[in-house]
């Protein structure tokens, strides 16, 4: 269970503070999958940066399982079980997808099964595991073994900063069955940030976090219904109707 | 004789553990110590100036041959000519290298000048490492010369590693390439503390539809101190690629000079270079896979300069 209480985010422009997030109250409860959604530049990558330790609130708190982890810096929140998958992971020269998942494996590299981790992101581990992170992967396939990365060993807190980039091109049917066996298996508390309908219809929770707040927290069902409907807020743009034209990203 | 010292010197620079299977001359302080020829590999010492010439014999194949350079005295000033005669159609590994122990307070230094003559449709692999060692004021210096002629259709491979250890080294290398010629250069160079390495690379391509690639990546850390030079020079019809990437860190300094000079219209030649810090998205992604910043930051050098 991961408790963020009267979180708040400032970040300095100019000798001017602009507030990011602003006095964030939420309790995310294990074994349930949230997504964020809402406009962009509406906190949701803030907030996961600041559950991974990237950032520091200003103000407020963050508990784990009971534990203050306010003041816990990256590793020590990673060796806590939280894990994030970066909305535009970076590459490195010379190191292998191999390497990278057994050091996301930690401990339990020896025992983790490396070709069903690609599988389950729907890469064929074959052409995979010896390549290298670097410039020659797709934008597409790093998102994928960024996954990889996060779901390589058991957390309990797992982010996902806007997966759909990676997995546009394979079905969301597997990465449904694969959220599924995260929390089967390890109980893993899922938050996806995403504008993105098919996922959204993989919430039991749907937040909406809009101007560095917390607009909604709704249902799947709702939300679905209301973009069925055309009645609700854009997810991507501040104020257009479906942001069509706007914003290239926004599908739903 | 050789000692324990000199055991792991070997081990630094040719990963020989032992005496080397194959061809070998092991050369100690100036002076050859042990040598092994076979059918199809000679070893000769050299009568005019210090060296060996070493002759394979064409069509020679998945034989290896061994020349490391130990030094383990200071104030020690070894230069070594040596030369290769790679016959027609062979497939060799030739693994060169020096290390070095300065014990002592004056330098040490070794310049070893190789000329490689790669014959029509030969496959060399070239592999060079630079190893210092020692806890005495002396410098270790290394200045290394390699020219390579490649003849039509032959491939070379080189690779040349110095990490760490040597406080002064000025490498130059040249290649002559012919037609249908390859050429892949790695180069990895580690420099600390106040160390100085300078590497230069001048690659002629001669012969039609010759090809070239080099790819050389640097760390510099504290206040060592890195200049690069390379030039492709395109004479006929020819492709070249030259990456040269280093990281930064602390009050290093890192030159890199990029020169391709095209000589004929159908020459295709491009350069690449580039310099800076560890990318801090790396160091948080490392750290947010439990690493701390220091592993995390081992973790992207050891890989940069696999």
């Amino acid at each position: 269970m991961l408790e963020i209480k009267n979180v708040s985010l400032d970040v300095g422009n100019n000798g001017h503070n602009i507030k990011i997030l602003k006095d964030l109250n939420f309790t995310f409860k294990e074994k349930k999958l949230y997504v964020i959604t809402g406009p962009n530049g509406g906190g949701k990558s803030s907030l996961a940066k600041i559950i991974m330790g990237i950032y520091k609130p200003a103000d407020g708190r963050i508990i784990l399982d009971g534990l203050d982890i306010t003041n816990f810096d990256i590793t020590q929140r990673a060796n806590l079980g939280i894990r994030y998958a970066f909305q535009q992971p970076p590459r490195f020269k010379g190191i292998k997808v191999r390497k990278l998942l057994t050091i996301a494996a930690g401990d339990a590299a020896e025992k983790t099964d490396l070709c069903g981790l690609l599988q389950d992101v729907g890469l064929c581990s074959q052409d995979y595991l010896d390549r290298e992170v670097d410039g020659s992967l797709s934008g597409g396939e790093l998102k994928r073994i960024e996954m990889a990365t996060v779901m390589a060993r058991r957390v309990k807190i797992a982010v996902f900063d806007e997966p759909e980039a990676g997995i546009d091109l394979w079905s969301f049917q597997k990465l449904g069955e694969t959220f599924k066996n995260l929390h089967e298996k390890y109980d893993t508390t899922i938050i996806i940030i995403s504008h993105q309908e098919r996922i959204l219809s993989l919430a039991d929770e749907v937040m909406v976090l809009a101007d560095g707040r917390i607009k909604e927290v709704t249902s799947k069902e709702r939300i679905m219904a209301e973009i069925a409907a055309g009645a609700g807020d854009c997810r991507c743009g501040q104020d257009c109707g479906k942001g069509v034209g706007r914003n290239v990203d926004c599908i739903g | 004789m050789l000692t324990a010292l000199d055991n792991e010197l070997l081990e630094k620079i040719a990963d020989l553990h032992n005496i080397p299977i194959g061809a070998y001359n092991i050369r100690k302080n100036g002076e050859g110590v042990s040598r092994n020829t076979t059918a199809n590999i000679d070893i000769i010492t050299k009568k005019d100036q210090p060296g060996i010439d070493v002759r394979i014999k064409p069509g020679t194949k998945g034989e290896s041959v061994h020349v490391p350079v130990i030094m383990s005295a200071s104030g020690l000033t070894d230069v070594v000519y040596n030369t290769f005669e790679v016959g027609a159609g062979s497939e060799v590994l030739i693994v060169a290298g020096c290390g070095i122990h300065n014990p002592g307070d004056q330098n040490s230094q070794h310049d070893g000048i190789h000329h490689f003559f790669v014959r029509e449709g030969s496959r060399m692999k070239y592999v060079e490492k630079h190893y210092g060692e020692g806890k005495g004021k002396g410098e270790r210096i290394l200045n290394p010369k390699t020219i390579i002629e490649v003849e039509a259709d032959g491939i070379v491979e080189l690779e040349m590693v110095q990490i760490k250890g040597v406080d002064h080294a000025e490498r130059v290398t040249e290649i002559h390439l012919q037609k249908n010629a390859r050429l892949i250069i790695t180069e990895r160079l580690l420099t600390y503390l106040s160390q100085e390495a300078e590497s230069k690379i001048i690659v002629e391509l001669d012969g039609e539809d010759s090809t070239a690639q080099v790819i050389s990546r640097s760390v510099a850390q504290d206040h060592s101190k890195q200049k690069f030079y390379f030039n492709l020079v395109g004479k006929n019809k020819c492709r070249g690629h030259v990456q040269c990437d280093s990281i930064i860190m602390h009050q290093a300094k890192v030159f890199s000079i990029p020169e391709i000079s095209a000589l004929h219209q159908e020459a295709q030649l491009v350069h690449e270079a580039a310099i800076g810090k560890i990318a801090s998205d790396q160091l948080i992604k490392l750290m947010s896979l439990g690493l701390s910043e220091k592993e995390a930051e081992d973790t992207v050098l050891k890989g940069f300069l696999k």
